[in-house]
This record gives C-alpha cells, structure tokens and sequence, in this order.
C-alpha cells in the first residue's frame, strides 16, 4: 500500500460511493458518487464554494470522508491518510517549498521515500526535461516565473508515477495566452503518459476543452456528469444550462411523446426532440445562441419570428438580441458580412444540435 | 502502525527487563547503577517482581501482552485500535494506581490493605523502566486511536497530542490540584475545612488597617496595592515613551528602543540590588542627600517604594514594547479627519486618540499588574516589613514555620488573582478590537502633539530614561569597585575572583571560586530545556494550526494555563506534588528542566503559531501528497521555514531559564543550584558585589548564548525576489 513499493500498476481508477464529508453541521460534499476510468482526465467544474476543491481533497487524502466510501484502483481507502495513496497534487499556489531549490522540490518524493539522493536527482531531471525546464535545477522557485513555477509544480507531482494525478485550478494563476498553452501541455502530458487525472476549474470552456468527462457540482452535489459534448449539448438541469455557458432558456408545450422523441412546441414552431424523461405538459427548452442563425426570409426548417433589437460587431461573430413571441432571444451569428440593422424584423432558424429540453428536477 | 506497536512493545520489554524501574539516587542521569545492577534499589521491574519482593510488578506484563495481541487483527480491523487503547489505558491505570498505593512507607491506602493485607516493601519514584514501559502504553493507546481513524489516521500527530496532553497533566495540572488537595488537609492528610477557613481567613492576609492609620496591613492589600501601582504606573509611562518615539523629533528617541532589551537579560533582582546601592542607608544618593541637605539617612528605601521602583525599572520597557505598537498602529488619517472636521489639538487627541489607545493600555496595565504579582526577587530583597503574597508563600515553606497547608492557601489567592486577570483580559480584550490598520499605505502625517502634552512628555521620560541607565551603569560598575554598597570605589577584580577564580594544581585546572558550580548547573539546565522548550513548543503550534481533532479547544487552553502561574505558585505546587513517590524528582536536576519546561512553553506555542499563520497550508500538504508522513514534513519542510521563531523560542528560554528565581528558589538543592539562587543567598549576607558581580556575567552568558543560537540555527534562505517568495509562502 506504500508508495515506497517498486511495481506501479499504471493509471488507476477512482470511484467514489455516496460520499460525504462535513465541517461541523455544513456538508461540503454530500452524497457524491462518481467513477473515473484510468487513463481519463475528469474535470469537476463548478461555482464558488460548491465543493469541488473538497472533492479533489478526498481523492488526496487530506481530507478524510465523513461517510462512503472511496476506492482508487479498486481498493478502499477511506481512512487512508495521504502519504499512504498512490495520488500526486497539482497545488493551486503550486506549493513549492521556497527553501528548496528546484531540483530539491522535484526530487522530494523520492528522497523522502528513501532513495538515493543521486538516483532521485536523476528522476528529477528526466522529469524537468518532460515539461520543458531543463537548466533552472539551482534557481529558487522565487526566482521563477509563474509559468515556470507552475510547470515545476507539475514536475514535481510526476515523480511518484502517480496511479492519480490531481489539479486544483493549475492555470488560475496564469494570464489568458499562457493559459491556453499549459492547458493543452496537460492534456498531452496526460495523453503521452497514460495517466488517470482529476482537474478542479470553474471556468467552463476549460473544462470543455481538455476533458474527456465532467462532473458539474452545485451545492455540495453532483449536478450532471458526462463527456463535454453531452452537458453542452443536453444540459440536465437550468442550473447546467445556465452555468455550461450562454444559454436562452424558454417556455415550451410538450404535445406528445413517442419513442422517445417529444414533439415540443415552441412559439409557433414544432420540434422534435430527445424527451429526457419530459410529460406531456409545459416545459422549458435551453436554447444556444450559436444554434440560432439570423436570417431576412424565412427559412425552410423550423424558426422563430422576431424583431432585432441589439446588434454588436465582435470580429469574428455577431451578437444580437432579438424579441421574439416566446422570449428575448441572444443569438451568436458566424455570418458578420451582412450585418442586420436593429430595428428590422428577422427570422431565427433553429439548428439540430444545441436545443434540447431541460427535465425540471 | 503495525511496526510501530512492535517497536514499542520491544521497548517496554526491555524496560521492564533490564532498566531500573525506580528512580536512581544519584540523578536521571547518572550511570552509577550499572555498577550495582540488579540489588534492591536498581533492579529492573522484572527482577524486582522475582526476586526483591514486588509480586505487584509483574502486573504490567499482561496489559504489554494485550497490546501485542492487536497484532493478529490487520491494521483496518476495528478490533486492532480497540485492544491497543484498552491495553494502553490499563497498562497506564494500573502502574500508576500501584505507584500512588504503594509508596516509601509500602502499601498506604486503607482499604487496599484490608483487601491485599499489609505490603511494607517501599518503592520509590519512577525511573527509567518506568518510563520506558510508561511511554510504551502511552503510544499504544496513541496508535490506537489513530488506527480508528482519529486525528486523520496519523500517529504521529495522535502520538503528539496525547504525550503532550499527558505531560502537561502530569506537570502543570497534577501539581496545582496536590496543592489544592493541600490546602485543605492536615498534615495526615485528612480533609480539615476548618483549618483550611482558618488559614484563608487569617489577619495578617485580609487587614486593611493601614488605610485608618494602623502600622500594617494584610499581604492580599500589599498585593493588590503593589500590583495596581507598578502597572499603572508603568503604562502610563510606557504610553509616554511611547508617544515620545513615535510622535515627536526628539534627538535619540530610538536609542529608547535599544533599552528595551536590559530587563528581558537581567535577572529581576540585579535592579534592586542597584536601588540599595543608590538609595540604602549607606548609598550615593543618601549620602549625597546627607553632605548637602543634611537629611539624616533612614531606612525609606525598604518596602512599597523600594519594590514599586525596581518593579517599574523593568516592567517601564515592557509597557512601551506594547504601547508602541499600538500608538503606531493609530492610522493617521483618522486624526486627519477629525482635525479638518475643526478639532483642535486637544479635542482631537481627547476624541480620536485616546479611545484608540484604550485597548492597549488595558492590556498594558494587566501584563503589569500580572507581572508584579509573580515577581518575588525584589520583595525578597527590598520588601523589608512590606509582605506580599510572593515572599508570603516562601517563607511558609522555608521559614522557621515551615507550613505547606498555609504556602498553598497562599498559593490559591495569588492564583486567583493573576487567572482571574488572565480572564478579565481574554474576556474584555477579547471582544473589543479597533483595527486601524487597513492594509492600505496610509499616507498622511499623524497630528503634532499638543506643547503641554510635549512638555510633560520630555519631563517624565527623560529624567526616568537617565534613571534608568544610571541603575544599569550600577550594576557594572559595582562588580569592580571594593563595596559599592558602603560607597568604597577603590577598583577591585577581587569579587570576580572570588566568585571565578581558577587554579593551576598539579592535577590540572581546578575552579576554586564560589560561583562555578551554580554557574554550571545553571548552563546545563538551561541548555537542556530551551532545546526541550523550543521543540514541545513548536510541536504543539503545530498540531493547533495545521491539524484539527475533537478537544482541540480544550488542548489549547490547557498548553497556555500555565503561563498564567505565577512562579512562586509553580514552585510550591512542585515540592508539593513531586516530593514522594511515583512521581519522586525534588533534589534532581531533572525537575528544574522540567520546571522550565512547561513554564516558558507557552511562549514557544505563541511563536509557533504566528509563524505558521504565515506559512501556506498547502506546503504541508504537497508534501504529505508525495509521500512524506507528518513527521517527515515536520523535519524537512515546516523547521526550515520556521527558523525565525525558532531562533526566538530558544532565545526566550534559555534567557527565561538563566534568570528565573521564583519557582527555581523552592526547587534548588545543595547538589543542584541555580545562578538566581546562589545570588539571592549572598544578597541576603550583604555581599552586594559579589552578587552585582555574579550577574553582570550572567548577562554576558547569556549574550554569548543568542549569538550561538543565532548562528547555530541560522536564518532561512527563500531566494533573492523576496517579494515573490513571500507571496508563494503566503498563498492566496
Ligand atoms: N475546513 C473547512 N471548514 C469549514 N468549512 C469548509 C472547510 N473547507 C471548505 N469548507 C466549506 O465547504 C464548501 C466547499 O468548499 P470547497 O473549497 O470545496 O469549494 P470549491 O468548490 O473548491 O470553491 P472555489 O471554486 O471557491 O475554490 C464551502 O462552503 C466552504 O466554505
Ligand atoms: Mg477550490
């Protein structure tokens, strides 16, 4: 159970069932149940304060569950502390021991579990070389930059060949441009070597972009869980809806279900639509601004009528607000050649994808 | 785990085998045992239940057994955590139970010899089987409370919390509730409510009768009296010297500061010794005051005045230590405003200013008046007639009436005063907090002091500050002269000599003069705790800022109670409790380390803990996350980056050890005498100078000291941007 022991099994899976952990009467995490597969990156995406960093603290060990139960590569470990789990964290301060230099901060895991100190220096300098920082081994990681520091942070969680790798929000301390580039740095580092990782972010078009699943939490509680395209695409609640990103969210009729498919009435159009469980009956219906396109005449599928009342030129799209019979609609248009005047009627057509029904939980 | 309860049990084994189960004469650690292993004083627990008639003994064996059964159940076995504590707490009841029931006089308590028959084999206190097969119970009942899932499933931290919640027990708790025991028992040790009323409520401790004109009144008057002037007094100078620095332009107003640090290296009676020097019937300025005025010399100087100057001459700086902060915490802006709202000077400082520094000198006034109470060298040595609590106790205990149940009745009445100023202060202080510091650069000048303010401002500190360096210059000075006290100034290094002298005799260097051997004790004894001090200290910071566990409240308060002790309380309560077996160490070195120990912790927790508030979280747990264990991460990443407080700890107490004399005074013996003492005896046969002599090369050891520590432990190293390693330290 030790890290010190020699064979690594490779990427490990985590489960968690119901587990809850509780800061005197508040439960920061409450009743969450989840599977990662190896070999995955799982985001867990979420507001403030939603419990996302207490989630990945579990996984770690710092925090020991209330209640359930946790298990990583099939085996209990509940009441594991962290030093006795295969897992490695990625710190949102990054964490790095200031008194140490950078390659005594990346050789402190196999230091301290007692190898040599040549051959843990070794180890440290082959990891460095993967994320790109040969040469800085004396500096103090004062005397580094953020990105730097961050990348020694990373460093330093692979020398244990974690069967788990962890981050806490690992870009938040980043500008935009550097941000996007150590996103995909992860991403192909977790693809290169095979590893099963957990990422906390509250930024939803992060999680989109590296994930192979996410988790939504809200209120201590797992809201959706599923590949990116699935929780865009098909929220499961107004809450996913809304936090996924910009999201017009109307009043709609369910007329009939069959197989499946619900025939939904929205305004004065039909559409067919996955039923997710909806009855016949009033509903709402989440829809993208990128799932509706602005156009002079009507067009030949379903579409709604309405008059612009916004218009922004952002470069590469447009961005208008449209009143419509069933709401105020934002549209997100590709088309910025021909610009429609504010004050024009239009008509909105409405694309397959992005549109579905939101079960009222 | 499973290894470590192995360990353990092998070190209780080998206790109870082969180390002598009770305490050895010549000390903890003296090794003249091993000469005379095993006879009937230095067999081992095994040995002794044998061959030497202590059946009893063999007792602790089937608790030992009980834990090593654990053994077969894997560590998540619910059954593993349980059979450890139950073995631990057995184990722990029941050598302790024999150790109480069976002392020098063999079996004691009634009805155990109705139930056993008579024992008469005395034992004597707990020696190093004891302690092995002690601790070896302790861990267990540690190990297994971590194994339940406590204190996260760590022993080390279960370990930490239980050993130092077991020693604070055993020596700050046990002691005070003995002595309570005391004060209401006789001398068979039958409860007695009558003496014990008759003792609480005697004359000479509540008279008031010199407010009417009486010549005397009660200790507890004296006491109170002493105790509200030194700390009123004294913050109202503090906040002088203070205004004095931070407010005006007078020249050298930071030289103020360096003072500061004279009464922190003094020993607390060095000052008097240099007021008898200065105003005793035969010093400079009765002298002087005789040639020129002709005012007969008397004997003025012993009493209330006397105290109640050399109490302000050290406690002066300590109040403008805490005034400082606080009148350079008033952020200027706030006086600002209330001048352009049209305040003048006066209504600006009576409406703004004063409010502000209210705080702070309720805090400074009871810091004063608590430190007043506990000191005991400068009654001692000046007090004369004027009693109070401190010099009370003392000579209950040593004096020709030698009454412990009148010492502790004391006791109880100086404890109550300083707890309950401790209470007062946590309770009022607590509640009400101005922060005026804003975190924003607040720019603005603070306002000029109204001139008659500034006026009397230069009129008492100055003169006070000249005071002070005069006394100083005193006890330097008087070590070189041939007696100071009777005003012969002939220069002399004959008082060093007589104190330090070494010879060269034909089997090499022998130290002839009188002051060697409490020298060196005091060196050993200090060393051996600040060292000690510094790192239970340390540890018990640590488990309060970066662990949580159920009674953490309660442990807290229970590491800083005894800060609140007064010494001279400390000191009775030990004779008290640890004169007779199990716990048997008066006469050793042993219980002067011990002393020290758990009374300068408390400042080693404060320091701690401020230090770690600066130190990220996260760090322990990227650590913990790679692997290392608490105590791995205690070692490589929290000590480095706490060498600051450190440095500040064993500092403070190894100073706090050299120039103690309340508790020590009780705990001294022939064999192991202390610096403090030594000079407290050859003040009272009028050897001024040696004693002035004796103490001015304390203050020079000890300086020698810091700078060893200093170097020794060095300074932490976090890079040339400091900025950007002070912000990677503080996270976010
Ligand atoms: N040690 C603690 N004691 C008490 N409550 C806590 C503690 N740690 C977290 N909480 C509470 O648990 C809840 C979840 O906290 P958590 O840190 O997991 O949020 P988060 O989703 O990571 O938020 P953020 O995005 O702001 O980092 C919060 O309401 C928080 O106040
Ligand atoms: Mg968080």
């Amino acid at each position: 159970m030790s890290k010190s022991t020699a064979k690594k099994k490779g990427p490990a899976s985590v489960e968690f069932r119901n587990v809850v952990k509780r800061y005197g009467t508040v439960a920061a995490v409450d009743g969450v149940s989840f599977t990662i597969e190896p070999g995955t990156l799982v985001t867990l995406l979420g507001p403030s304060g939603c419990g996302k960093t207490t989630t990945l603290r579990l996984i770690a060990g710092l925090e020991i569950a209330t209640e359930g139960k946790i298990l990583i590569a099939g085996e209990d470990v509940t009441n594991l502390s962290a030093a006795d789990r295969d897992v490695s964290m990625v710190f949102q301060s990054y964490a790095l021991f200031p008194h140490m230099n950078v390659l005594d901060n990346v050789a402190y895991g196999p230091t301290v579990a007692g190898q040599p100190k040549q051959a843990a220096h070794d180890l440290a300098r082959q990891k460095l070389a993967l994320v790109g920082l040969k040469g800085y081994d004396l500096r103090l990681p004062s005397e580094l930059s953020g990105g730097q520091q961050q990348r020694v942070a990373v460093a330093r969680a692979l020398t244990m060949e974690p069967q788990v790798l962890l981050f806490d929000e690992p870009l938040s301390n980043l500008d935009a441009k550097l941000r996007r580039r150590v996103r995909e740095d992860i991403r192909d580092l977790q693809r290169d070597l095979n590893l099963t990782v957990a990422y906390v972010t509250h930024d939803q078009q992060e999680a989109l972009a590296v994930s192979d699943r996410v988790i939504v939490m809200s209120n201590s509680k797992i809201a959706q869980m599923g590949a990116p395209r699935d929780l865009y695409e098909a929220p499961a609640s107004l809450f996913v809806a809304d936090f996924m990103g910009d999201s017009n969210l109307v009043d709609a009729t369910v007329e009939g279900v069959a197989d499946g498919l619900a025939r939904v009435r929205v305004g004065d159009t039909t559409l067919e639509l996955p039923a997710r469980g909806a009855t016949k009956g009033p509903c709402k219906v989440s829809i993208r601004p990128e799932s509706l396109s602005v156009t002079a005449a009507a067009p030949a599928g379903p579409s709604l009528a309405g008059t612009i009342r916004k218009a922004a030129y952002l470069g590469t799209h447009m961005e208008y607000t449209l009143a419509t019979e069933v709401a105020e609609l934002f549209v997100v248009d590709r088309d910025v050649a021909n610009p429609k005047p504010v004050g024009s009627t239009a008509h909105l057509a409405l694309a397959r994808t992005g549109v579905s029904i939101v079960p009222s939980t | 785990m499973k290894r470590l309860v192995g360990l353990w049990t092998l070190v209780a084994l080998a206790g109870f085998t082969f180390l002598p189960w009770q305490a050895i004469e010549d000390g903890f650690f003296g090794f003249g045992w091993v000469a005379q292993f095993p006879d009937d004083r230095t067999a081992s627990a095994l040995l002794y239940a044998l061959a030497f008639e202590r059946p009893w003994l063999a007792g602790l064996l089937p608790p030992l057994a009980l834990g090593a059964a654990a053994l077969a159940f894997p560590r998540e076995d619910r059954r593993f955590g349980l059979f450890l504590i139950v073995a631990g707490m057995t184990g722990l009841l029941y050598a302790f139970a024999q150790g109480f029931a069976i002392g020098i006089l063999g079996l004691h308590w009634k009805w155990a010899i109705a139930l056993f028959g008579e024992i008469e084999t005395p034992q004597y206190g707990f020696g190093w089987g004891a302690l092995a097969v002690l601790s070896a119970y302790l861990m267990m009942v540690s190990i297994g409370i971590a194994a339940l899932g406590y204190f996260r499933g760590d022993a080390f931290i279960a370990g930490s919390v239980i050993v130092s919640s077991a020693l604070i027990l055993a020596f700050v708790f046990y002691p005070i509730m003995t002595m309570l025991v005391g004060a209401v028992t006789d001398e068979e040790g039958h409860l007695a409510l009558g003496l014990f009323f008759a003792r609480l409520f005697a004359d000479d401790i509540w008279e008031v009768g010199c407010l009417v004109g009486a010549p005397r009144c009660g200790v507890m008057f004296n006491t109170v009296a002493l105790g509200v002037l030194t700390g009123g007094i004294s913050t109202l100078m503090g906040l002088a010297f203070a205004l004095v620095v931070v407010r005006t332009r007078l020249p050298w107003r930071k030289g103020l500061r360096a003072l500061t640090i004279l009464p922190i290296i003094t020993p607390p009676f060095v000052i008097s010794l240099a007021i008898i020097v200065l105003f005793g019937r035969t010093g400079i300025v009765t002298w002087f005051l005789e040639a020129a005025f002709g005012i007969p010399p008397s004997r003025w100087i012993y009493g209330l005045p006397g105290v109640l100057i050399s109490q302000l001459l050290s406690q002066i700086p300590v109040a403008f230590l805490v005034m400082i902060g606080v009148v350079e915490a008033i952020s200027p802006s706030l006086e600002e405003a209330s001048q352009t709202l049209g305040a003048s000077r006066w209504q600006t400082f009576k409406t703004v200013t004063w409010p502000l520094l209210r705080p702070g000198l309720a805090a400074a006034f009871l810091l004063g008046f608590v430190e007043s109470l506990s000191d005991f060298g400068n009654p001692l040595v000046l007090g004369g007639n004027f009693d109070v609590l401190s010099t009370k106790i003392f000579f209950a205990i040593v004096g020709a009436q030698h009454d412990p149940g009148r010492a502790a009745v004391l006791a109880i009445l100086l404890l109550m005063l300083t707890l309950g100023a401790f209470w007062i202060q946590m309770r009022w202080l607590g509640k009400q907090s101005y922060v005026t510091v804003t975190g924003k650069g607040d720019s603005g000048l603070s306002a000029e002091l109204p001139k008659t303010l500034k006026r009397v401002l230069y009129w008492t500190t100055i003169p006070w500050a000249a005071f002070t360096i005069v006394t100083y210059g005193i006890v330097i000075f008087g070590g070189f002269v041939k007696d100071i006290g009777r005003f012969d100034l002939e220069f002399t290094w004959r008082h060093y000599f007589d104190a330090f002298a070494v010879e060269m005799t034909d089997r090499g260097l022998f130290f002839s003069g009188s002051a060697w051997d409490s020298l060196q004790t005091t060196i050993e004894v200090s060393a051996i705790s600040a060292p000690l001090t510094g790192a239970m200290g340390l540890l018990i910071a640590y488990l309060l800022a970066r662990t949580r566990f159920a009674g953490q409240r309660a442990f807290e308060f229970m590491t800083m109670l005894s800060f609140a002790i007064p010494g001279t309380v400390v000191g009775v309560s030990y004779i008290l409790a640890f004169n007779v077996p199990p716990l048997e160490l008066t006469g050793t070195g042993l219980i002067l380390v011990i002393c020290f120990v758990f009374r300068n912790m408390p400042v080693g927790v404060r320091a701690g803990l401020a230090a770690l508030a600066q130190i990220d979280k996260s760090l322990d747990e990227a650590s913990f996350t790679l692997g290392a264990r608490t105590a791995t991460t205690v070692r490589r990443v929290v000590m480095p980056l706490l060498r600051p407080a450190i440095v500040a700890t064993l500092v403070f107490s190894f100073v706090h050890a050299m120039t103690a004399v309340s508790a020590v005074i009780f705990l001294v013996s022939a064999r192991h005498n202390m610096a403090t003492a030594y000079i407290v005896g050859r003040v009272e046969a009028g050897e001024f100078a040696l004693a002035i002599a004796y103490s001015t090369v304390l203050i020079l050891v000890m300086a020698l000291a810091i700078l060893i520590i200093q170097l020794g432990v060095g300074s932490r190293q976090l890079g040339r941007r400091g900025q950007q390693g002070a912000a990677a330290m503080g996270g976010h």
